[in-house]
C-alpha cells in the first residue's frame, strides 16, 4: 500500500518538477514547481510527519508560489519565450547534486528497521520550539520582522 | 436510549456499509471507508448549495421587497435544479488567446480547495470524516492555496478586468488570512490542541448552574476573536462588502469575467462551498461545535445542532450582503492592518490572561483589556473629516 503511494507520489513529484524545468513559459514552470511542492507535501504525510506535510503545503505552496508568480507577473511580459541551454544552471545543478550525494553517503548507514519511535506530534514540536529552542526561534522571528520592515521601507514612497 | 440511536445513525449506518465488505482484502478497507466519508460530505453539501442559493434569492428579495423566484416548483424550491440544467447546456466559451490548460484548471482548483477544508470539520459527536492531529493547520493550509487558483483563472484568461479582479482578490486575502489565523490561536491556546474534535471535546458542559454553554464565543476574547474571525472570513469568501474583486460596477465581475456556463457555475460552487467551510469553522472554534445549548435539548441529535448553527451563521451571511455595500478596495486593506490586526493580537493577550486567572476575575480582566485597546484604537482611528479636494494613489 505504502510502496504502492510512494510510487505515484514520486512519479508525481518528479514530473513535475521535471516540467518546472524543462517548460519554455516561466507561469508554467512555477505552477508546475506547485506539483512538485505537493507532491513533497504528500511525502511527509506518508512518512507521518503531518505537522511538516502542513506547514510544507503552507510556506510553499500558499506563500512561496504566489511570491514566485507575482514575481514573474511584475518583471517580464507575459508572453515571452524562455528559451536556450543555461550552462551555468547545469553547473549550479550538479554541484548541489553532487554535495548531496556527499552528504548521503557521508552518513552512518541506516538500519532498514527503523527503531520504534513516537509519531511527531504537533504538541512535541512546540514544547521543543518553546524550551530547548526558543532562542533560535526568537532570532528567527527577530530576522524576519527586521526583512518586513526592510521590505517597507523599500517600497515606501516619498513624501512629496 | 433511542436519542443516542438517532445521534449516531449516520454512523453506524457507514459501519453497516463497510460490514458489507468483510471478506475483502485489509486494503479495501480504509479505502472504502475514506469514499464513503468523501460521497456523504459532498452530498450533504451540494444539497445545503442547492438550498442556500435558492433561499439568498428568497431572503435578499424580501429584504428589498419583492418577490424573489417563486415560478419552478413549490415557493420556487426546484429554482437551482432549473439552473442547473441551464447552465450546463450552455455554450462554454474559452477566449481564443487565452492560456487554454491554465483557464481549464483554475475553476476545478479552486472547488477542490474548498471541499477539501470541509473534511476535518466534526459534523456531529463521532462524525468527523477525516480526524487529523493538526485538523486546524490542515484546513488553513489548503485555504492558502486558493490564492494560487485564483492568479490562475486571472492570468489564464488573458484579460485585463480578470487580472486586475485576481490581484485584488489576491491582496486582500493575503491581508485578511493574518487575522484570521491569528484570531484563531487564542482557542487553540487555551485548548493545547490543533486537532477540531479536541477543541469540540473543550467546549463540553454548562456553567452558572447549567444555564450558560461553556462555548468560547461567551468569553471576552472569544467574542472579540470570533467577530473578527466573522469578518475576515466574509473577506476570505469574497462576501459583500468586501467583494471588491468582483465589483460588477467596477471590473466586470473580476477573475471570473472570462468565465461562461459550467465553469461559472464551478466558481459559484466554490464561493459557497468556501463560506460553508469558514462557517464551520467558526462552529466549531467558538459555538461549541455539536453542543447543544441547553442541557435539556440534548437528547435532539449533534448533527441537527451543528447544521441549525451554520444556518444561523450562513443567514447572517446573506443578511449583511442584503444590507451593506460595497466598501471601496484600499478601505478595505488599511482595515484589515490598522484595526483587525491589533485587535487580533489583543485577543490572544486577553486569553493568556484568562489562561492563568479562571473566573470572575479573570472574565473582567479580558474584558478590559480587549474593551481598553478597542476604545484606543477606534480613538487613534478616528477620521477626522477634512473638506479637500480629493487625491488618487495609484500602483504605479
Amino acid at each position: 500500500m505504502s510502496t504502492a503511494a510512494f510510487v505515484v507520489i514520486a512519479i508525481i513529484t518528479l514530473a513535475g518538477a521535471l516540467a518546472a524545468a524543462s517548460l519554455s513559459k516561466l507561469i508554467h514552470a512555477a505552477l508546475c514547481l506547485v506539483i512538485a511542492f505537493v507532491g513533497i507535501a504528500a511525502f511527509f504525510f506518508l512518512l507521518g510527519a503531518e505537522f511538516v506535510g502542513l506547514v510544507q503545503v503552507f510556506v510553499y505552496v500558499g506563500a512561496v508560489a504566489v511570491l514566485i508568480v507575482f514575481t514573474i507577473l511584475l518583471t517580464r511580459p507575459s508572453d515571452e519565450k524562455v528559451g536556450g541551454f543555461n550552462w551555468s544552471g547545469v553547473v549550479i545543478a550538479i554541484a548541489i547534486f553532487a554535495g548531496l550525494i556527499w552528504a548521503i553517503l557521508g552518513t552512518p548507514t541506516l538500519s532498514i528497521a527503523a527503531p520504534h519511535i513516537e509519531p511527531l506530534t504537533v504538541k512535541r514540536i512546540g514544547e521543543a520550539l518553546m524550551t530547548d529552542y526558543v532562542w533560535p526561534l526568537q532570532c528567527v522571528g527577530l530576522l524576519l520582522t527586521a526583512a518586513l520592515i526592510g521590505g517597507l521601507i523599500l517600497v515606501m514612497e516619498e513624501k512629496p | 436510549m433511542s436519542g443516542e440511536r438517532v445521534d449516531q445513525i449516520f454512523v453506524v449506518a457507514k459501519h453497516w456499509l463497510l460490514s458489507l465488505l468483510d471478506g475483502a482484502p485489509l486494503w479495501v478497507m480504509p479505502i472504502a471507508s475514506s469514499l464513503l466519508n468523501i460521497a456523504a460530505v459532498l452530498g450533504a453539501f451540494i444539497t445545503l448549495f442547492a438550498l442556500i442559493s435558492v433561499l439568498e434569492r428568497k431572503i435578499l428579495a424580501r429584504i428589498q421587497n419583492r418577490y424573489g423566484p417563486n415560478r419552478v416548483g413549490p415557493f420556487g424550491l426546484l429554482q437551482p435544479l432549473a439552473d442547473g440544467i441551464k447552465l450546463l447546456i450552455k455554450e462554454d466559451i474559452v477566449p481564443l488567446r487565452a492560456d487554454k490548460i491554465v483557464h481549464f484548471i483554475a475553476p476545478i482548483m479552486i472547488a477542490a480547495t474548498a471541499i477539501l477544508a470541509l473534511g476535518v470539520i466534526p459534523y456531529g459527536r463521532n462524525m468527523t470524516p477525516f480526524s487529523i492531529d493538526g485538523g486546524i493547520l490542515f484546513f488553513f493550509a489548503v485555504g492558502s492555496t486558493t490564492e494560487l487558483g485564483v492568479f490562475m483563472a486571472g492570468w489564464g484568461s488573458n484579460n485585463k478586468f480578470s487580472m486586475l479582479g485576481a490581484m485584488r482578490a489576491i491582496a486582500q486575502m493575503v491581508s485578511y488570512e493574518l487575522p484570521l489565523l491569528i484570531t484563531v490561536l487564542p482557542v487553540i491556546m487555551i485548548v493545547g490542541s490543533l486537532s477540531a474534535d479536541a477543541i469540540v471535546a473543550a467546549q463540553d458542559g454548562y456553567t452558572m448552574a447549567g444555564v450558560v454553554p461553556r462555548w468560547f464565543v461567551f468569553t471576552p476574547w472569544g467574542a472579540a476573536a470570533f467577530i473578527l474571525f466573522f469578518v475576515s472570513g466574509l473577506v476570505e469568501s469574497n462576501r459583500t462588502p468586501f467583494d471588491v474583486p468582483e465589483g460588477e460596477s467596477e471590473i466586470v465581475a473580476g477573475h471570473m469575467t472570462e468565465y461562461s456556463g459550467f465553469k461559472y457555475a464551478t466558481f459559484f460552487l466554490a464561493e459557497y462551498f468556501g463560506m460553508f467551510a469558514i462557517s464551520g469553522l467558526a462552529v466549531t472554534l467558538f459555538l461549541g461545535g455539536w453542543h447543544a445549548p441547553i442541557s435539556a435539548l440534548q437528547i435532539i441529535p449533534s448533527y441537527v445542532w451543528f447544521f441549525a448553527k451554520l444556518a444561523v451563521l450562513l443567514f447572517v451571511f446573506i443578511w449583511i450582503r442584503g444590507t451593506l455595500p460595497r466598501m471601496r478596495v484600499d478601505h478595505v486593506m488599511r482595515f484589515a492592518w490598522t484595526f483587525m490586526l491589533p485587535m487580533a493580537f489583543t485577543c490572544i493577550l486577553a486569553a493568556a490572561v484568562w489562561h492563568y486567572q479562571r473566573g470572575l476575575a479573570g472574565w473582567l480582566w479580558s474584558l478590559g483589556i480587549v474593551g481598553i485597546i478597542y476604545l484606543g484604537l477606534s480613538h487613534l482611528l478616528e477620521t477626522k473629516k477634512k473638506f479637500a479636494p480629493r487625491t488618487y494613489r495609484f500602483a504605479e
